[in-house]
């Protein structure tokens, strides 16, 4: 522990960088590392030459294969066994067959001074007689950043503008229909059911368009009084949009007999973020920092589900300067 | 030093196992079958039956005793058939998760106690005949997906999320797939005749047996069908090792 | 000289004699474990051969088809054009299954090398001067392999990868400031993205990353060359020279053989263990989601970072500052990168402490501090993937998901300083003892007999010793 500290405070007060140490002193064996072993066994020979026949036939049957559109088992069991082989050969002759020899090289290591100042001397040379020097290397710092800007600026051409994340196709009136535009009827779910809904004639791959329609028994709802009238007969509609990362929230648990199990809840696969639908959409557990915003829900004259506004929020995950929903 | 760490290891692999098995025992306690029932009608005979093993959660008169087990009264046939067929009831203890396992009531007695029950009160949905022939596969893949994957998986693996289990599906028969979507049992959602309809329950089921029960595994080795997780394992694991191997052989060792 | 002697031939044209005897004697040091860098190479040959057979008839696009082809759940859906050439490449192409698993296969094994060449690389302190330069453009390569990986796994457009988009999209639209202006930028408008966005993922995939990894893997060569390969301690082996084999004919039969091994391994995982079955999972759309969708092996700690984190987001006045996936997305990778591409002068202030060069690698126990260090932190690395990877295994352990998370959060705390401590206290046991980390043999420091009258063997031998 005492040692972890003083490592901790090594670090933070940078010791040791300046104390010049030497590195540990080599070994004193005089062995000499070099050999030269030629002259390979004949089993080896034998063996590599089976090896490379048995990989050419290996090779061949998948070309035959593949000419014959087979099956990716084969192919790959055929070509995966012919590579096999000819690791094997190769590895053989370079173990066994071809010569075995160790050599030792030197390492050019070390620079020398001279030939580095005549570099840095060399370089310099553009410099020489020069007197404005500093006026030179400042205009050539505006130079070069007037350049990249002027690199960075096509970049701007690529996208629109962040503004179109807020918007949202639902509006009051809007009828929600399914996945088939065929409209939702109130009377199409039971109290535990869940469906996914979209705007009439909307893009249904816009991130504001598909909520999730669950519903409940009204007796449940614990919503906001701001929103006792967004939930007709139980019916709730929050965005399936989850406010953490982006996923579909398509887990509902509906429990069958609430004493020992879960609430209601929509929950996101990803990294099941669980939102209470009975108190509009509340994270209970998971990294979402938001609720799902809430879809005020009608119920019109042929009980179909139409929206009563726009949604409560912000869609999807949050960046800077989103609502907080 | 170093075989103090190996016996640490090694106990706590052990209490973890040991945790493990306990805990599936508990799950799986079972109640002995119980004994030939007395002459009489369908429904006396399952009043017989419920009285012995169900009406301590249920009550006796089926509706339910607070904290122990809900009302059994209208909640139909299709319930109470999957909950029994399936074994996932009666419940070793109350609060804990029904888990499919060995059933405790014959056919016989099953039917005995839906005669029982339905003839205290016959709403609720009925055992639904379902046809997987009759239906057809490409709907069954867009229905699964959208209804059912997000707790199921995608090929009826099976899959997890607070609170509850999502159960694999290779066991389900035809007709308890089509009663778990009429039904909702436990955390699962309900979805009624007006939201799926028989051929929609009939495309599900198909696409449960052919595709959820025998994954068509193109690639070879299916390795589970649940993604890249096993594949990782296999890269590290399979291949990984194998070239560490084939390594060794090539390179020297430091001398 | 005749036409068929083709080194006279060139020679005589090229003058490569000098250039060619400096190659083939070149000498490369032997040790196993200088191959793990090899290996990521040739999986990276694979990736390029396989890739380029698949972009051959792979077409990157977001406008709708409908795809008729041999598997029945698919037949007749309206899918987008790079999901349906990826349905033909798997079901129609012949070999183009075994083509698509390969390059998949290869792209997890890519990283596997990586990882391990790095863990190789800083373990025996291979980073330290003259090698920083290099060991910088090597960190740089992991992370250009994990950005290529998602790119490519995710042009498919299939339900598994598009969540994965989604989730990217959402780390990118929390960067600070302009987070939501780069999204935009990134996937041509508003997520799930214009008509350009597949396309440009597309060429980005296939050509900008891919040529860049292969300059900065040949400058990762050049400078190894320059150089020369690292050696371990051992007989005759000094700072100032190197030994092992010439390259020819030794090293490079056994390397060619190591590049046919991987490739073998590759091709046979290609057609025997199936990989990303795209027909399984479906097309995307944004509103669908199925359980169990997890990213590639090497992303998961960033999975199991973004589950790990506490739900807020950090706001002002109602609205929104840092938004959560920030910091499981971006800060807790910044921070594992940053680690890694300040290792080399972290490790000169804290465990090495000389500014000499150093062609001699160490083995982990001859410095425990960075053993324990660099253990530390691959194990909270590790802590956070076991996370991402490890709720169904918990589950089925009847450890509810709650328990789970406090559990790991706990450990992301802990488990790195346990971590060092025993890594360190294993390193220093090993460097007294002697012994094999493995098979634990007791090696003996067999000294010549202690001669009375001659106190200089006497020191000598306390030196051995400590």
């Amino acid at each position: 522990m005492s040692r972890l500290l003083r490592m901790l405070t090594d670090l933070a007060l940078a010791r040791g960088v300046l104390r010049a140490r030497h590195p540990p002193p080599e070994p004193e064996d005089h062995a000499d590392p070099t050999r030269y072993d030629a002259g390979a066994p004949a089993w080896a020979e034998l063996a590599l030459v089976v090896l490379l026949l048995l990989c050419g036939a290996c090779f061949a049957a998948f070309a035959v294969l593949l000419a014959l559109a087979g099956d990716t088992q084969l192919l790959g069991a055929t070509a995966g066994g012919g590579l096999a082989l000819l690791a094997a050969a190769l590895v053989l002759a370079g173990l066994r067959v071809a010569p075995r020899e160790t050599a030792v090289e030197p390492r050019e290591d070390a620079p020398e001074p001279e030939e580095t100042a005549e570099d840095e001397r060399l370089l310099g040379a553009v410099a020489d007689g020069v007197s404005r020097r500093r006026l030179i290397l400042g205009a050539a710092g505006i130079a070069g950043t007037g350049a990249i800007l002027a690199a960075a600026a096509p970049v701007t051409a690529l996208g629109p503008s962040a503004r179109v994340l807020d918007e949202s196709p639902w509006r009051r009136g809007v009828v929600l229909v399914d996945e088939e535009d065929a409209p939702v009827l109130a009377d199409d779910l039971e109290v535990g059911a869940f469906i996914t809904a979209f705007p009439r004639g909307a893009d249904k791959r816009e991130l504001g368009s598909p909520v999730v329609v669950v519903r409940v028994r009204p007796d449940e709802l614990e919503l906001p009084a701001a929103r006792r009238t967004w939930a007709p007969e139980g019916l709730l509609a929050y965005s399936k949009i989850c406010t953490h990362a982006g996923c579909a929230v398509s887990l509902f648990r509906y429990p069958t007999y609430e004493p020992g199990s879960s609430p209601p809840a929509l929950a996101c696969p990803c990294h099941y973020s669980t939102f209470d639908v009975r108190r509009a959409a509340a994270v209970v557990v998971g990294p979402a920092g938001r609720p799902l915003p809430q879809l005020p829900l009608a119920i019109d004259a042929q009980r179909q589900l139409v929206a009563g506004g726009p949604l409560s929020g912000s869609v999807g995950p949050a960046w800077w300067g989103t609502r907080r929903s | 030093m170093r075989h103090r760490l190996m016996l640490t290891v090694a106990l706590a692999c052990a209490g973890l196992a040991l945790w493990t098995f306990a805990a599936q025992a508990q799950q799986g306690e079972q109640q002995h079958r119980p004994a030939a029932p007395p002459a009489g009608d369908a429904a006396t005979r399952g009043q017989a039956l419920f009285a012995e093993s169900c009406a301590s959660c249920h009550g006796t008169d089926a509706r339910g005793v607070a904290s122990r087990g809900p009302s059994l009264r209208g909640v139909g046939a299709a319930s109470i058939d999957f909950y029994l067929r399936t074994g996932r009831m009666p419940l070793s203890r109350p609060g804990i998760e029904p888990q499919r396992a060995k059933p405790v009531y014959s056919r016989a007695q099953i039917d005995d106690l839906i005669a029982y029950l339905t003839g205290l009160d016959g709403r609720g949905p009925a055992i639904p005949r379902v046809n997987p022939a009759a239906g057809d596969i490409e709907l069954g893949r867009q229905l699964f997906t959208d209804s059912c994957s997000g707790c199921h998986q995608i090929v009826a693996q099976g899959g997890i999320a607070p609170g509850l289990v999502a159960p694999p599906l290779d066991n389900s028969t035809p007709t308890e797939i089509g009663e778990a979507i009429r039904v909702g049992p436990y955390l699962m959602p309900r979805f009624g005749e007006r939201q799926l309809d028989a051929h929609d329950v009939d495309s599900i089921a198909r696409y449960v047996n052919e595709v959820g029960q025998h994954p068509p595994n193109a690639g070879g080795w299916g390795i589970g069908n649940v993604g890249p997780i096993p594949e990782g394992m296999v890269a590290w694991l399979l291949a990984g090792t194998a070239l560490l191997l084939v390594a060794r052989v090539i390179g020297e060792r430091a001398s | 000289m005749t036409p068929t002697d083709p080194v006279a031939f060139v020679d005589d044209r090229l003058r490569t004699s000098r250039p060619l005897k400096a190659v083939l004697r070149y000498v490369f040091p032997d040790h196993w474990s200088f191959l793990l860098g090899e290996m990521a190479l040739y999986s990276f040959v694979v990736l390029v051969v396989t890739g380029t057979f698949l972009a051959l008839f792979f077409d990157a696009g977001t406008s709708e088809v409908v795809w008729h082809g041999p598997y029945a759940p698919l037949d007749g859906a309206q899918v987008t054009t790079s999901y349906a050439s990826a349905l033909d490449l798997s079901f129609k192409v012949p070999g183009g299954l075994l083509f698509r698993q390969t390059h998949h296969w290869a792209a997890l094994l890519f990283v596997v090398a990586i990882t391990l060449h790095l863990l190789r690389v800083v373990y025996t302190a291979a980073f330290r001067k003259p090698r920083e330069l290099n060991y910088l453009v090597g960190v740089l390569m992991l992370g250009l392999a994990l950005l290529e990986g998602y790119a490519g796994y995710s042009l498919i457009d299939d339900l598994l990868s598009g969540m994965g988009l989604a989730i990217g999209w959402s780390v990118s639209m929390s960067i600070p400031l302009l987070g939501g202006a780069i999204s935009t930028l990134i996937w041509d408008g508003p997520y799930p993205g214009g008509e350009a966005f597949l396309p440009r993922l597309f060429i980005v995939h296939v050509f900008i990353v891919p040529a860049v990894l292969a300059g900065l893997i040949g400058l990762h060569l050049a400078m190894i060359v320059r150089q020369h390969h690292t050696q371990f301690r051992g007989p005759g082996r000094r700072e100032h020279n190197v030994v092992g084999s010439p390259m020819w004919p030794g090293y490079a039969l056994r390397s060619l053989g190591w590049l046919a091994a991987t490739s073998a391994v590759l091709v046979l995982l290609g057609g025997l263990v199936q990989i990303n079955p795209i027909w399984q999972w479906g097309p995307y759309q944004p509103w669908l989601g199925e359980n169990g969708a997890q990213p590639d092996w090497y992303l998961g700690w960033l999975i199991g970072a973004l589950r790990l984190m506490p739900g807020f987001d950090v706001t002002a006045f109602g609205r929104t500052l840092v938004p959560n996936p920030f910091f499981g997305g971006l800060l807790f990778p910044t921070v594992v990168f940053g680690l890694l591409f300040t290792f080399p002068w972290l490790d000169r202030v804290a465990f090495t402490r000389d500014r000499a060069k150093h062609h001699l690698l160490e083995r982990p126990r001859d410095n425990p501090r960075r053993t324990g260090f660099i253990t530390a932190v691959v194990v909270w690395v590790a802590t956070v993937f076991a996370f991402g990877a490890s709720d169904r295994i918990f589950l089925a352990l009847q450890i509810s998901y709650d328990l789970q998370l406090w559990l790991f959060r706990a450990l992301f705390f802990v488990a790195p300083v346990v971590a060092y401590v025993i890594a360190r206290r294993w390193a220093e046991g090993l460097r007294r003892s002697g012994a094999h980390p493995l098979r634990g043999v007791q090696a003996d420091v067999v000294l010549p007999p202690r001669q009375p009258a001659d106190a200089r063997v006497g020191s000598d031998a306390a030196r051995r010793e400590g």
